[in-house]
């Protein structure tokens, strides 16, 4: 089932705040089939955009399409969708089995058919031996297989999750990720995931779709967003540890950080941020981007260094080389900067330059 | 040393409140325990004629008075509980689904909770007056005849209608107002959950609202039946001390109604231990009920 968003919006007239515009003009299509990272800063709309897209909140203006079926006007229990909570909004009082069977309860699916599908639900998100829990006797794992069992055992047409796994720990969520991206290719089933997390959208998402302030900043694969950065907020989102930034400037062709050549750019004259990904760097003997290392960390495979921003007093980058080159603090290097790794932003507006 | 200290500023802290109880509650349930063994205690003269463990028990339980009065308070109980405590979820939900006017209908709901009984009573002695009363009035407008509900030889069924018309109704502000600060806390994502997962009104109510809010109904329910048990100031309210319609007298007079009026003849022998014996044997079946409630709540409410 593709989901198609046209131009929606949703204003929020709050009595102290006033007018918040929560998602604006946003134009999106998810294809069927495929799990969708809604990504972006807290409070840049993601979960308004997704309780749009449930019925549970109603758009100021735009519509939106399930298929060929414009949904817009259409109540949360007929549009066929499945929805997971932030905090799973499991019913305490009901056991594992109740709260699974429930939705099919509603739709007045003959008991042992429930059961079985209940059962069958709880075996594919791997809860089949908890039937018989309260969500209290669950952790916080657990009870999240469950909201998504919960979710999926009516067959929706689309699954909405919102942040489900930002309640979890760091080693679960890892866990957990994997086994939604499994679930989700076993059932096939349209799938719109909102997080806060780059990592966690980029390594689960078909497609990423980042916002900020209720506005649409880019749509791809999330290898593509992260190579084809489109601004100065997508490239800065994008990427652990995050992208270096410098001011540079362009001069006859050339992008300049201070003194130093770093690259081509056919581009006319003047000051610009420039961008470099900090595996974008390598050690050299011939190069005009002279530092002095400041730091040096080594974590598994990678060495870190830490330098001074030579534009920006008092700030810091990070290059990440090879771990056989040993190098101390104190050290002076020459580094090169990889095409692929360098982008060339506007200072004013932040788009990319072409 | 400083866990001495802090001992003594506690009980120190506590006094009034144990002061109080020790004077009002503790030594009267003791005293009656005491009374209730005396045989012809006479309250003012301060004289009885030795102990019995039963006679004032038998005597009492003898009363024809008495039966009524048992079966009065049970009708209030087994009738006035469930409907008002129903009645109050129902309008809490209600109150809590609406939007505009809660504020104010909030207020109506509570106002008979700071209206005192005594006169609520006479106010709705009132509506229910068989010429001017606002209930015959309604009845005649849709063409049934006036009843006499309170009257001058009024029924003993229209006189227990009106009069668990009236507890119910004074019952509900409480009861209101606990299940709506009930309601409040409940996590509205449930109810988002419940709506994506196409759950029916009717279903949402009971499967979700009415589990989750069971804690309060528990509470509520216990309360409830012990005050109904306790219930005299509805009967006084709309009948004064004759207990009954006029020319009917005593036809509503309940357990209490009948250890107030024990009370009344203190100089008569006995009466003073007739009296605790009527309050013993209450005590003994609200302890009942409650154990009872205590014991289903364990199995179907969801802490
Ligand atoms: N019910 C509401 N009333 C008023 N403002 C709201 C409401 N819900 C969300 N907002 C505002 O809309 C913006 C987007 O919120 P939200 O969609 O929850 O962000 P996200 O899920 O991306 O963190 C925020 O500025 C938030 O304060
Ligand atoms: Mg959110």
């Amino acid at each position: 089932m593709e989901i198609k968003l046209e131009m929606l919006t949703k204003v929020f007239d709050n009595k102290e705040k006033g007018l918040t515009t929560a998602v604006d003009k946003l134009d999106i299509t998810i294809p069927s089939g495929k799990l969708i990272g809604l990504l972006g800063p807290s409070g840049c709309g993601k979960s308004t955009t997704l309780y749009m897209i449930a019925g549970l909140l109603k758009p100021t203006e735009g519509k939106i399409y399930f298929g060929d079926e414009n949904v817009t006007d259409i109540p949360p229990e007929d549009r066929g969708i499945g929805l997971v909570f932030q905090n799973y909004a499991l019913y305490p009082h009901m056991t594992v089995a109740q709260n699974i069977m429930f939705p099919l309860e509603n739709l007045k699916v003959p008991k042992a058919e429930a059961i079985e599908r209940a059962q069958e639900m709880a075996d594919l998100v791997g809860i089949g031996e908890l039937m018989d829990r309260k969500p209290k006797q669950l952790s916080g794992g657990q009870q999240q297989r469950v909201a998504i069992a919960r979710a999926l055992v009516k067959k929706p047409r689309v699954l909405l999750l919102d942040e489900p796994l930002s309640n979890l720990d760091a080693r679960l969520r890892l866990a957990t990720r994997e086994e939604i991206k499994r679930i989700q290719r076993e059932t096939g089933i349209t799938t719109v995931f909102v997080t806060h997390d780059q990592e966690e959208a980029m390594s689960i998402s078909d497609e990423i779709v980042l916002m900020e302030l209720g506005i649409k900043q880019q749509v791809g694969e999330p290898q593509d967003v992260y190579d084809k950065p489109d601004n100065l907020f997508v490239a800065k989102f994008l990427g652990t540890p995050p992208i270096n930034l410098f001011d540079g400037h362009i001069k006859d062709g050339k992008i300049m950080i201070g003194d130093a050549n770093i690259g081509q750019l056919k581009t006319d004259d003047k000051e610009v941020i420039v961008g470099i990904r900090p595996e974008g760097f390598s050690l050299t003997e011939r190069s005009s981007l002279k530092v002095e290392v400041d730091l040096v960390e080594t974590i598994g495979r990678d060495t870190t260094l830490i330098i001074e921003n030579p534009t920006r007093k008092g700030e810091t980058f990070r290059a990440i080389v090879d771990a056989e080159k040993r190098i101390k603090p104190g050290d002076k290097i020459k580094l090169n900067v990889k095409p692929t790794k360098l982008f060339v932003f506007e200072k004013d507006t932040g788009e990319l330059v072409n | 040393m400083l866990e001495e200290k802090h001992n003594i500023k506690a009980w120190l802290y506590l006094a009034p409140a144990m002061i109080l109880l020790l004077v009002f509650t503790f030594y009267p349930i003791f005293n009656a325990f005491f009374l209730v063994f005396l045989r012809d205690f006479n309250f003012l003269a301060g004289s009885f004629d030795g102990f019995t463990l039963t006679e004032n028990f038998v005597y009492i339980l003898n009363k024809p008075d008495f039966k009524k009065a048992l079966l009065n308070t049970l009708m209030i109980v087994f009738v006035s509980v469930p409907v008002s405590v129903i009645l109050a979820l129902l309008i809490s939900a209600w109150l809590n689904s609406i939007k505009k006017l809660q504020g104010f209908f909030q207020t109506i709901f509570f106002l008979p909770y700071v209206t005192n009984a005594i006169a609520i009573g006479m106010a709705f002695a009132f509506l229910f007056h068989r010429n001017y009363g606002l209930i015959n009035t309604i009845f005649n407008w849709i063409g049934l005849p006036s009843i006499n509900w309170v009257g001058l030889g009024a029924g003993y069924w229209s006189s227990m209608f009106a009069l668990l018309v009236f507890i119910i109704w004074s019952g509900l502000a409480f009861k209101i107002m606990v299940f709506l600060s009930g309601l409040q806390s409940i996590d509205k994502q449930y109810y988002d959950a419940a709506k994506v997962d196409s759950t029916p009104r009717s279903r949402i109510f009971t499967k979700i609202t009415v589990p989750l809010l069971s804690p309060m109904i528990a509470y509520i329910t216990i309360t409830s039946i012990i005050g109904a048990f306790k219930e005299y100031t509805a009967v006084i309210g709309m009948f004064g001390v004759r207990l009954g319609p006029a020319g009917n007298d005593g036809a509503l007079v309940t357990i209490v109604a009948l250890v107030y009026e024990a009370i009344s003849r203190s100089g008569s022998d006995g009466a003073y231990s007739e009296a605790a014996a009527a309050s013993i044997i209450l005590f003994a079946i609200t302890l009942v009920f409650t154990l009872i409630n205590m014991q289903v709540s364990k199995k179907r409410v969801h802490f």
